[in-house]
């Protein structure tokens, strides 16, 4: 898989940095933690690269996952309602007796159950996965409006916040996240064989299945992965912030998401990169990070992002490339 | 003509069915859910729902999807909003501008999926982004609307007796309804869309205008958008960046509730009149129910979607089982 293509975009994007913007490359230890500019948007980035990971092998069965905002609220919003399982009744107690092990393990069952339906949707039923996914993600919003009685749950819970903000070995725990999660997803599709199982199974289907791969039930496996990496960045998003709030958690992340797996190359029903995806996930962070420092409102990011998206899709398209060069070919003769 | 129960009719008479049983269950629920002002409302409250959704309608069946309605309501409505109050400018010239933008919006995205073979749910996602932000660009704030000219459209209505009357959007909605459903069934370029949906191979190989059909569609789908955005700033006399956010599903769920299969090459404008009414109905119980929330109708119309989807796919697997 072609690395060069994002690497150079994210390479630009620093390199712009480096001249334009003050201190960007300042890295320094304070505490004993690692602060600065780039670290700032590997933090930031997590939610979104985790998200790519579980998009990422979505995308290669020939699918796509609408759902994974919606996803990360309805985590967050259970993660906070398990921390404060009294707050919608009004006692306004900040329950830390809720064991870590139940505030991370319900949420994340919940999301994969989440991926689940959305996986037999697409793979047993045959509802095209825009809009099996689409469903989730509207009554995805209800769903945890429900939990949280459509109110922000702020918390305490010094041992969940850890996974939002803490520090590991002087990292923060979010891009400890990823890194642990990366390193599990491409050991087992790049050292197993079902990296290459998603692969088939996206590319052609039925041959697939004529050769004995279980199709249907590796696409939703891949949906219920997706479901767990997006209940895994709502329980960091929720941690970080200390509160979960149903309605704008993960808002349009899932684009963001999408995003990121197209710019790293990965094929909708092909070949996949994982590295590709996280290197993706790096250019939409770097570049709003950008875009913020140099004072830009925050909303033209969106347009940024529109541009960057079609501008890689035009890339990638074979067909305007066959037209490329049929031009330069005209233009040779001529 | 004679009626006859056909596979095709099936998901037109669950819809009609599924709003009848609706209506009813309101109508014993509560006191005055039958009065003429509450079926009305219907029509007023999910007017610019309701035009957008006959869009959607032709993208669906042409086989395609458009993600890009929701983010352009906002910046139809925000565009508007701010060459009225702030440039003062014609509002005729205003509407104009505006439905001219959408048709801009939708000939780009119809050229780059037709051209480029993006896929449709990639391009209109764009199309989402860059509505959404231009209209962030443009305000961030809510912009009230007091020209006199759209004052007076939106007050401008058809009166019946005993002071119930029909506002001139709502009027609006039954007229894109009427048109939508001729043009889709008794022109030629109705029967090309349902050809595109139906076999796109096929409607080349039979020497359709493949490649100008798909791409009038996207244009005509976000210019009744862009109609819908300024009915909705009609409605709400105000231009706001955020609104619109989740109208794409809704529309969808519209369309899809009202018999239109999205896999493409069948569906009815009429039935996403009764799909839009339907959600409405949803929304109408909710509010006279009083103490459920508002995001109930999200879980309702979720619901609503995966039955009517597990309906159709029951009903399609059954017609490959005869075919065979």
């Amino acid at each position: 898989m072609n690395l060069l293509y994002p690497l150079l975009a994210l390479g630009a994007i620093l390199l712009f940095n480096l001249f334009f913007t003050h201190g960007f490359f300042h890295i320094q230890i304070k505490n004993g933690h690692l602060f600065g500019s780039l670290i700032d948007i590997l933090n930031r980035g997590a939610p979104v690269m985790l998200l790519a990971i579980g998009m990422t092998v979505v995308y290669a069965t020939g699918g796509v996952d609408l759902s994974v905002g919606a996803v990360m609220a309805i985590s967050g919003a259970l993660a906070a309602q398990l921390i404060r399982p009294d707050y919608v009744k009004g006692v306004l107690e900040y329950g830390a007796h809720t064991p870590l092990i139940i505030v991370l393990i319900v949420p994340l069952v919940l999301s994969v159950i989440l991926g689940l339906w959305n996986g037999f949707l697409v793979a047993f039923i045959g509802v095209q996965p825009i809009i099996a996914t689409l469903i989730l993600l509207t009554a995805g919003r209800g769903i945890a409006q429900l939990i949280t009685h459509g109110q922000i749950i702020v918390f305490e819970h010094s041992s969940f916040q850890y996974i939002g903000s803490g520090f590991f070995f002087g990292i923060p725990v979010p891009i400890v996240l990823v890194i642990l999660t990366f390193i599990l997803t491409w050991m087992l599709t790049r050292k197993t064989s079902l990296g290459l199982f998603i692969e088939a199974s996206g590319a052609n289907p039925l041959a697939s299945r004529f050769m004995g791969i279980r199709v249907k039930m590796i696409t939703t496996v891949t949906y219920a992965f997706s479901g767990f990496c997006a209940g895994l960045a709502g329980l960091i998003i929720c941690a970080d912030i200390k509160a979960a709030d149903a309605n704008n958690a993960g808002l349009y992340m899932e684009l963001d998401a999408i995003a990121s797996v197209i710019i790293g190359g990965t094929i909708n029903g092909g070949r996949f990169s994982l590295a590709g995806s996280i290197v993706g996930a790096l250019i939409i962070q770097a570049l709003s990070t950008t875009i913020m420092t140099r004072g830009v409102p925050p909303q033209v990011v969106l347009v940024f992002k529109a541009v960057i998206i079609i501008i890689v899709a035009l890339i990638q398209s074979d067909k305007l490339r066959s037209k490329f060069c049929q031009f330069i070919q005209i233009g040779a003769k001529a | 003509m004679k009626f006859r129960l056909n596979q095709k009719n099936i998901p037109l008479l669950a819809t009609f069915l599924v709003f009848f049983l609706i209506y009813m269950s309101g109508a014993v629920a509560f006191d005055g859910f039958l009065s003429r002002r509450v079926f009305i409302n219907l029509f007023v409250d999910n007017a610019f729902v309701g035009i957008i959704a006959v869009g959607m309608t032709f993208v669906i069946i042409s086989g395609g999807i458009d993600l890009s309605v929701g983010s352009l309501v906002a910046f139809t409505g925000v565009l508007s909003a701010n060459l009225l109050s702030k440039y003062e400018m014609n509002p005729v010239l205003v509407i104009v501008i505006c439905l001219l933008c959408g048709a801009l919006l939708g000939f780009s995205m119809g050229c780059l999926i037709q051209y480029l073979n993006l896929p449709p749910f990639l391009v209109t996602l764009v199309g989402m982004f860059l509505a959404r932000g231009l209209a962030y660009m443009i305000s961030l704030d809510s912009v009230p609307i007091r020209n006199s000219l759209f004052l007076d459209i939106s007050r401008l209505a058809v009166r019946l007796d005993r002071g119930v009357k029909i506002p001139s959007y709502a009027i609006l909605f039954i007229v894109v309804v009427v048109v939508g459903a001729y043009v889709l069934h008794y022109t030629r370029f109705g029967r090309n869309v349902y050809a595109i949906g139906g076999n796109e191979k096929s409607a080349i190989l039979m020497g359709l205008p493949v490649a100008r059909t798909k791409i009038m569609i996207y244009t005509l789908n976000s210019t009744i958008c862009a109609l819908g955005g300024l009915v909705y700033s009609l409605y709400t006399l105000a231009g706001y960046p955020l609104a619109g956010t989740g109208l794409e599903l809704d529309v969808i769920a519209a369309v899809v509730i009202g018999g239109t299969l999205l896999t493409g090459g069948m569906g009815f404008v009429e039935g996403t009149l009764v799909g839009v009414l339907i959600l409405g109905l949803i929304q109408t119980i909710i509010s006279f129910q009083g103490n459920l929330s508002s995001w109930w109708t999200k879980i309702f119309i979720g619901v609503l979607i995966s039955l009517f989807i597990l309906l159709q796919k029951y009903l399609s697997t059954r017609k490959v089982d005869a075919c065979s």
